[in-house]
């Protein structure tokens, strides 16, 4: 199963970001292999519509779960569409690393 | 132009669809529309209750709109019995948030999407899950 966690940076020691649409990095990992990539969220400078834009790369990837600080409206609308589990996490001291500990 | 309402979150739609009185007099075929938002609001006040500020944050909007809301469903229950009227409970402003839990361990929130068994928080696999 795949998850995204949204981050501040490309690497394992980045702190979590709360922000969904404007996450500087998605960090997807993947439970089975124990692997996690990042890539660059284009639309996190975005003029409008990051949320929903981020929603769609989501769906695109295959990830079964999100977690992030807090999902926009039309973020939740297509999430929840689509059969992905959201998770709130309010805690923006934590590094990806120590998320990722946590899910294993 | 005024703003746009915001939607209110109600976790449970009501159980019926309408109250009919049985009246002596001759009836009438009126009814009041009582809003899902509005028997959710006097559902968290008065059958759980809960004190403005906690229902108002529930249901993602302000203590003076939960107010207004709460005021609203109480005035069209009183009209209703007072004028021996039907009550049907209507869509209104509502949405649902009825896959949301909340771990009661690390306070994380998650949503449950459907086809998804096993209930327990993704973050500290605890089985303590509240509904929200």
């Amino acid at each position: 199963m795949k998850t995204i966690i949204t981050a501040t940076g490309n690497t394992e020691d980045a702190l979590f970001d709360l922000r969904y649409g404007r996450a500087k990095y998605f960090c997807i990992y993947d439970k089975e292999t124990n692997s996690s990539k990042f890539i660059k969220n284009e639309h996190a400078d975005a003029q409008g519509g990051a949320g929903t834009k981020a929603a769609e790369q989501t769906v695109e990837l295959g990830v079964k779960q999100v977690i992030s600080g807090d999902f926009g409206p039309k973020a939740k609308e297509i999430l929840e569409k689509f059969n992905i589990q959201m998770v709130v996490l309010n805690d923006d001291t934590s590094s990806i690393k120590d998320i990722i500990n946590k899910i294993k | 132009m005024p703003r746009k309402t915001r939607p209110r979150k109600v976790v449970e739609p009501p159980k019926f669809k309408a109250y009919k009185p049985v009246c002596l007099e001759n009836e009438n075929n009126e009814c009041i529309e009582l809003f899902y938002e509005e028997y959710e609001a006097l559902k968290l006040a008065d059958y759980d209750n809960m004190n403005h500020c906690d229902a108002a944050k529930l249901m993602d909007i302000s203590r003076p709109t939960f107010a207004r809301i709460y005021e609203a469903a109480r005035r069209k229950i009183a009209k209703a019995l007072v004028e021996c009227k039907e009550i049907k409970a209507v869509y209104g402003n509502a949405i649902f948030d009825k896959n949301w839990f909340q771990c009661t361990l690390c306070k994380t929130r998650f949503s449950q999407p459907e086809g998804l068994e096993l209930l327990e928080c993704p973050i500290c696999k605890a089985k303590e899950i509240a509904k929200m």
